[in-house]
């Protein structure tokens, strides 16, 4: 999305205009009935707690692969095949149907150097599309929305997370994105009398820390009530999954679907550290994951909104290659990333199966930082400058 | 010298004409600065006051109050909640499930429940010291530090003993605190200094001891590192949490740093750090950005390091200096802090006199606004000021204050960590207080009704309120009953934004 493109869509607001309800319907002026199918998103899906790899995208023919994990290891008739080498682990059959439909691409060994095995660390390393040995206070995301709104304010829903609380990714230096479980929740929120009464108050103070609150406030409101009249606009006819997934991913659709302006979505799915008798508990939350996945794609699809849309999909590390004596796995390092969505593939497998010969002490090596990833994502998707974005430049996978 | 008792002259709006301005229209604006002024103080070297405290306060001389902060600082007990060595404990859990491996399942569960609490019961006993305990300059500079020294544990008894050893140097000489912060248990392992051994380095510890404790990003090489990480080799600790020189796994030979060249033990490292005046520019521009303003005067941070290199480090010094100096007071510094969730909730505390009868919601609470103590999200801590604020956890904020008071819950689900060990907070118990209304109304019982409103802000705020935004609270406020009439009012005004800086 070109910046101007973004800015108009963000609605953005001025210091001094506060006054929410007037402000407001001069944005539903400016956007009701416009049709916005130039946009692109991208709908971001975290698996917390660190999803192994190795019996997600499982390397069916590898030996090594059966010797490390006697008694976890997804058996070679089980597993649906992508090519010679790999295929999906069964839990991700709705996935696999997306695969074949050529919607799905599946990168191998995506990490970063230095992998650090701490779950928070890792998910910040992640999340801020940090180096390891860097410690940053912004989010990719967040700082997607600063340098797209560089110079003017924009409004929070530009980017959204499907949650009671902000992740760090989608915290900027300037503008962070917003947070709701359900657009009624939030606008049910912000509707009680305290922030009703005084949304629309200046404050007496000066002080740089007070309207940086109150913008914060007035950005909130205004962005409940938009996201929450849009969302009215279209509801999925479609049946999803009962799981928080399938719920949030409904929303998202619907967002999606009723033309809201936002560029990124955040939802994330945990239970991923299988540390004790994996395969249970792993084959539950793939399988959630596919099935909700799956309604969504062909929801998004049925909407003709899917060209548009690129789900990514992540975990903040791989496990490690031997199991444990508890039937799990422990932490680990290199990991695949689904990219599902957007246009036809001509290439669904990027990089080779991981090597299973060439392990740093146990560990799968990466052999692609995951900040191409987001560069990919920033530069070829969303046509915004990946500089601005990531400490360095980054070399985009032209996967589209 | 000279410089500060020519700062005493300056009034303290200079600096701002707006405000200048506003001082020279509305007189009874002295009395009400003068107050944000005390107020000022008590929120910065500690977590606010109550009306009465405040009240007491008024006829003294900033000095004095400073001298009372620091005596009332002076003693203190370390923590000791903790008894038993939990390795040691699961050792044994461990030796007698040779037997059976169900009941060593069910013991092993056992003993990280008993460990989640444990580690609970510590970030409770923490929060009510700085919410209602003695001593709250020695708690709020133990809270810097722990944010300074960023740290996390599984071990209850590591994190305890840390904790422990922050306290009693929180106002003694940094050079101190850092040797023994450096050689602490919980510091070695986050730090992975327990693998740094001659054959194989591990530079973590040596990089963050200069990137973030001692001099900063960008005054120290790569080489530095590497050869402060072989004079570090060797340091570790026990199960007993001791700190343990290995002989064996220590580099013997010569290390170049700083373009000083020797045997360096790391005992010598440190003390190259701290001859180093960076070292005492980089901890007085933090200690600016945390208790005066986040916005850097540079001259006044100058002085500050300085002065602090010149004592040798001497914490106590310094901090008196700050909360001395005029400048402190100056009207720019005042409001100008984002409240961090726990100086949120100790402030309440500490205003209201209140009690948290159940601690389970105060720990969620910090969860929900991000900021649970033991927990800092990485080396570097928490990041701080704005970063605190987003839509949720404003929102968070301004309904936390009702849904105290209502006894209910908060309408907020926390995040998973994604580890399947982790301490689960997600007890969602609700809000138990205790709190005497009526105590608290006393403070008002000379104000006309027709100023209660504005004198109750004055007490709650550390920036002027909306007229228009106080009446239309006080509009809402409809109780006969007086003391009614300020809790309503109180509870109103703590859920403002104006109540979330100090």
């Amino acid at each position: 999305m070109k910046r101007r493109e973004f800015l108009r869509n963000s609605a953005f607001t001025t210091a001094g205009s506060l006054l929410i309800p007037q402000f407001l319907k001069a944005y539903e002026r400016q956007h009701l009935g416009q049709q916005s199918l130039n946009e692109k998103s991208v709908v971001i899906i975290q698996l917390s707690g660190g999803n192994d790899g190795l019996n997600t995208v499982v390397p069916f023919r590898n030996d090594i692969y059966y010797r490390e994990r006697p008694s976890i290891a997804i058996k070679q008739e089980n597993v649906l095949r992508l090519n010679d080498e790999i295929g999906f682990n069964p839990a991700l059959e709705k996935i696999k149907e997306l695969y074949d439909n050529g919607l799905v691409s599946v990168i191998n060994n995506v990490g970063y150097p230095n992998p650090d095995r701490s779950h928070f660390r890792s998910m910040d390393i992640w999340q801020t599309g940090s180096g390891s040995d860097q410690y940053l206070s912004t989010g990719w995301i967040g700082r997607y929305l600063d340098a797209q709104c560089k110079g003017q304010s924009c409004l929070p829903h530009q980017a959204l997370e499907i949650d009671d609380t902000l992740s760090l990714a989608l915290k900027g230096q300037q503008v962070n994105g917003l947070s709701l479980q359900n657009p009624e929740k939030l606008y049910g929120q912000t509707k009680s009398a305290v922030v009703k009464n005084i949304g629309s108050i200046p404050t007496a103070d000066d002080h740089d820390n007070v309207a940086y609150l109150y913008k914060t406030l007035a950005g909130t409101v205004s962005s409940a009530e938009y996201v929450y009249s849009k969302a009215k606009v279209s509801k999925s006819r479609v049946m999803y999954p009962t799981t928080e997934l399938g719920k949030s991913l409904k929303t998202i659709a619907e967002l999606i679907t009723s033309g809201v302006s936002t560029s990124v979505y955040y939802v994330s799915l945990s239970g991923f550290d299988t540390h004790i008798r994996q395969n249970d508990q792993q084959d539950r939350l793939l399988r959630q994951y596919a099935e909700a996945v799956n309604v969504f794609v062909n929801d998004l699809t049925a909407n003709s909104r899917l060209d548009d849309v690129m789900i990514i999909t992540f975990s903040e590390f791989g496990r490690r290659v031997k199991q444990n004596a508890s039937n799990g796995t422990d932490h680990g390092t290199a990991n695949n990333v689904f990219l599902i969505g957007g246009p036809k593939r001509t290439r669904p497998i990027l990089n080779e199966a991981p090597d299973l010969t060439d392990l740093d002490t146990g560990d799968l090596k990466y052999k692609l930082d995951f900040r191409q990833v987001y560069a990919t994502l920033l530069d070829d998707w969303l046509k915004t400058d990946s500089k601005l974005v990531l400490d360095g430049k980054f070399e985009p996978l032209r996967l589209f | 010298m000279v410089g500060l008792f020519f700062c005493r002259c300056v009034k303290p709006y200079s600096n701002n004409p707006t405000l200048t301005f506003k001082h020279h229209i509305i007189n009874h604006m002295d009395s009400t600065q003068h107050q944000r002024t005390i107020q000022h103080l008590f929120w910065r070297a500690g977590f606010g006051a109550s009306p009465v405290e405040v009240q007491e306060a008024l006829s003294k001389s900033r000095r004095q109050l400073v001298k009372n902060l620091f005596h009332d600082s002076r003693q203190f007990d370390s923590f000791d909640l903790v008894k038993t060595v939990p390795y040691m404990s699961l050792k044994k859990v461990i030796k007698s499930a040779a037997t059976d491996r169900e009941e060593m399942k069910e013991q092993l569960k056992d003993f990280a429940q008993e460990r989640r609490e444990t580690i609970g019961n510590l970030n409770d006993a923490w929060v009510a010291r700085m919410g209602q305990g003695q001593g709250v300059l020695r708690e709020k500079m133990t809270l810097f530090w722990h944010n300074h020294f960023a740290c996390r544990s599984k071990l209850a008894t590591f994190i305890q003993q840390q904790n422990n050893t922050l306290r009693t140097h929180a106002l003694a000489k940094f050079g101190d605190l850092l040797m023994a912060i450096s050689k602490d248990a919980a510091m070695l392992q986050f730090l992975n200094n327990q693998q740094n051994r001659k054959k194989s380095p591990n530079e973590n510890f040596a990089r963050e001891v200069m990137e973030l404790f001692t001099l900063g990003r960008g005054n120290y090489t790569e080489t530095d590192i590497k050869e402060a990480a072989r004079a570090f080799t060797g340091w570790g600790f026990n199960l007993q949490g001791e700190f343990v020189f290995h002989q064996l796994f220590h580099d013997d030979g010569t290390k170049t740093l700083f373009e000083k060249s020797g045997n360096f033990q790391g005992e010598d490292v440190i003390d190259i750090l701290l001859s180093n005046p960076q070292t005492a520019r980089f901890i007085s521009t933090k200690l600016y950005r945390n208790f005066v303003n986040e916005r850097i005067n540079e001259e006044h941070v100058a002085n500050m390091a300085k002065r602090f290199f010149r004592s040798d480090y001497d914490i106590a010094d310094l901090m008196e200096y700050v909360f001395t100096s005029d400048w402190f007071y100056d009207s720019v510094n005042i409001g100008a802090q984002i409240k961090s969730p726990v100086e949120l909730l100790a402030g309440m505390q500490r205003t209201l006199h209140m009690d948290f009868t159940d601690k389970t919601p105060v720990l969620y609470t910090q969860k929900a606004l991000g900021q649970m103590l033991f927990n800092p999200p990485n080396v570097a801590g928490w990041p701080g000021g704005k970063s605190w604020i987003d839509s949720s956890s404003l929102l968070t904020r301004m309904q936390l204050p009702k849904v105290l008071f209502r006894n209910e819950t908060l309408n907020v689900s926390v995040k998973d960590s994604g580890d399947a060990n982790e301490e689960t907070v997600k007890r969602k118990n609700k809000f138990e207080v205790t709190m005497n209304w009526d105590h608290f109304a006393q403070a008002f019982d000379k104000v006309p009704e027709e100023n209660l409103g504005k004198i109750v802000a004055s007490y709650l705020l550390q920036v002027p309120i909306n007229s228009l935004l106080l009446k239309t609270i006080e509009n809402q406020v409809t109780f006969n009953d007086r003391t009614e009439r300020i809790k309503q009012l109180t509870v109103a005004l703590m859920g403002l934004p104006e109540y979330q800086v100090c």
